[in-house]
């Protein structure tokens, strides 16, 4: 083999390998600032526990961060039941219906959506939507209704353009089959195309709400901040505290055991990210197991 | 002489700029097998896709002329694609059941009919697989997925789940060109049954198989109908020199 060549492979060798070093020393150095505290409380302390309370005047300092997992997913949640009726009717339109003048218009729109820096959004968030939630829905307008609608606008393209791959990867045959007996375009769209695209959109949505759980800017600015359940329990226009905001809201002024618990919030955080983009790569790989 | 089912009339065709048929003008007589024949790309899909409508799909496509099903213009302002591919199925190259179940597949056209009831659904069901003659092979196993079957099973399902929508014609592109030639004789002594119930409009690449199967037989080329007439006359006293030539083997 030429030596070129030989270096060639050994530069490509070296970035891949760089790459995973870097996700790796990120693990690390994760793991080794937030295991202190996981340790002194323990796990399910940590997960579980109601009550966060890190610079204890009186008294020992608690470490729970149960609200703020709750406030993740609420959030999270909330975004996909706005995002993902919108997004799937958007793809349809997109893949099925358009015209290829108004696609290419509604592809470069999605992009331009894509592109808007997070803490953009945040700020529309902030003098836009929250007064308007507290003039016309009540409450303090930080709460997790804004915040949802917030991330359902983040959520809304990528949602959009994975499930219009989705359906445009269905075979044309399938789509040929169904007309030719006799089904309308509508019914074809909702008993074959959306059917054999199902595993895409799953994919979608679980990377959507990925996504929306390890979002901070925008949320940050638009969910409020009390380390608190929402009381009652289902009351959307409560403010909370998601994981995310824990961490940028407390690491400037944290120490010791404080530091590390922020951190261990990430853990957490980082396991919940892990895990869903797991599922939804394996919802993608179900799909290519069916296709044959 | 049985009645005319469908009639095109100097039906020309283009994909944007690309003319793709030319003045083609052949009558299909109702329950007979009508062949088309010729070499690649010279429009026999694309004419049988004309019959049901499919190159609606097709961004443009332009067509001019007369098509007639039982004397209606098909491409005439009143004209309900939807309901006219109710009575004109069609069965493709390559077999294409629905990643569902074998009864889903076939219960397919008669729900998106309206059809509810359960008893009914069975009945067609039943019927279409025994018509197509794969009942004695699948009848135990209706809720086994279709993508499962072996390529001649997909393409008789295919045929079934056509038939369960009791249409009057049945168009095949090329029904046996991904199968083996067990299957291919299954299908064409399916064919054969089939036509005295319905009028088949069959697309082959295979002279034999036009020769077995057909009463009528079309041969076209680049667009052109160069000669169509009764299958025994075309194979047998071929009018013109280029159907004899490509009949024989010497081109195409
Ligand atoms: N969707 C389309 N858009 C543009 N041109 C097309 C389209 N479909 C077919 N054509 C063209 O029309 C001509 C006829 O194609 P058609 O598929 O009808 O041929 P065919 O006789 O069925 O060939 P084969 O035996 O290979 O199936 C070809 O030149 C082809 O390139
Ligand atoms: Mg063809």
């Amino acid at each position: 083999m030429k030596t070129s060549e030989r270096i060639i492979e050994i530069l490509l060798f070296l970035s891949a390998a760089t790459a995973v070093m870097v996700v790796a020393l990120i693990i690390i150095f994760l793991l080794k600032e937030g295991i202190p505290v996981l340790a002194k409380v323990g796990v399910a302390n940590f997960c579980l526990g109601m009550n966060w309370n890190p610079i204890a005047i009186a008294g020992e300092p608690s470490y729970g961060i149960f609200p703020m997992i709750v406030a993740s997913f609420y959030v999270a949640i909330g975004s996909l039941i706005i995002a993902v009726p919108l997004g799937i009717t958007c793809a349809v339109f997109l893949a099925e219906i358009a015209p290829s003048w108004a696609r290419s218009i509604l592809k470069h729109a999605i992009e331009l959506l894509v592109g808007i820096p997070s803490v953009i959004l945040g700020f529309i968030g902030l003098v836009l939507l929250v007064p308007f939630i507290r003039d016309h829905f009540g409450g303090w307008g930080f709460s997790i209704l804004t915040g949802s609608i917030i991330l359902a606008i983040m959520a809304l393209p990528r949602i959009i353009s994975i499930s219009d791959d989705a359906i445009r990867s269905v075979p044309r045959e399938y789509k040929e089959a169904s007309l030719a007996l006799g089904a309308t375009h509508w019914h074809t769209i909702r008993k074959v195309i959306l059917p054999s695209a199902r595993s895409g959109i799953v994919a979608a949505v679980i990377l959507a709400m990925a996504t929306s759980i390890g979002e901070t800017m925008a949320v940050v600015m638009v969910t409020g901040s009390p380390s608190i359940l929402p009381d009652p329990i289902y009351d959307i226009l409560d403010p909370v505290r998601p994981m995310t905001s824990n961490i940028v809201l407390e690491m400037s002024y944290a120490t010791g055991d404080h530091a590390s618990a922020l951190f261990a919030t990430g853990i957490v955080l980082f396991v919940v990210v892990a895990v869903l983009n797991i599922i939804s790569h394996k919802a993608l790989k179900s799909k290519m197991g069916t296709r044959r | 002489m049985s009645e005319i089912e469908i009639e095109s009339r100097n039906l020309d065709l283009w994909y944007g700029s690309a003319q793709a048929l030319k003045k083609i003008s052949m009558a299909m007589p109702e329950k007979k097998v009508t062949a088309i024949i010729g070499p690649s790309g010279c429009g026999k899909s694309t004419f049988i896709r004309c019959i049901n409508r499919m190159n609606d799909l097709v961004k443009g496509c332009r067509i001019t002329g007369e098509l007639l099903f039982e004397g209606a213009d098909i491409y005439g302002n009143d004209m309900d694609a939807v309901e006219l591919r109710k009575k004109i199925g069609m069965v493709f190259q390559k077999p294409n059941p629905f990643p569902m179940s074998i009864y889903d597949n076939i219960a397919y056209g008669p729900r998106v009919h309206g059809l509810r009831n359960k008893e009914e659904l069975d009945r067609i069901v039943e019927e279409s697989l025994k018509a197509s003659a794969l009942w004695d092979e699948v009848g135990d196993l209706l809720d086994q997925s279709a993508v499962d079957l072996s390529g001649g099973q997909q393409q008789r399902l295919c045929i079934a789940r056509t038939l369960a929508v009791k249409p009057k014609v049945i168009l095949f592109d090329e029904p046996c060109s991904a199968l083996d030639p067990i299957s291919t004789a299954k299908i064409e002594d399916l064919i054969n049954m089939l036509k005295h119930d319905y009028t088949i409009v069959i697309v082959t690449h295979n002279m034999q198989q036009a020769a077995r199967v057909s009463d009528h037989t079309a041969f076209f080329l680049l667009g052109e109908l160069v000669e169509f007439g009764k299958t025994k006359q075309i194979f047998e006293l071929p009018d013109k020199k280029s159907t004899e030539d490509y009949i024989t083997g010497r081109f195409g």
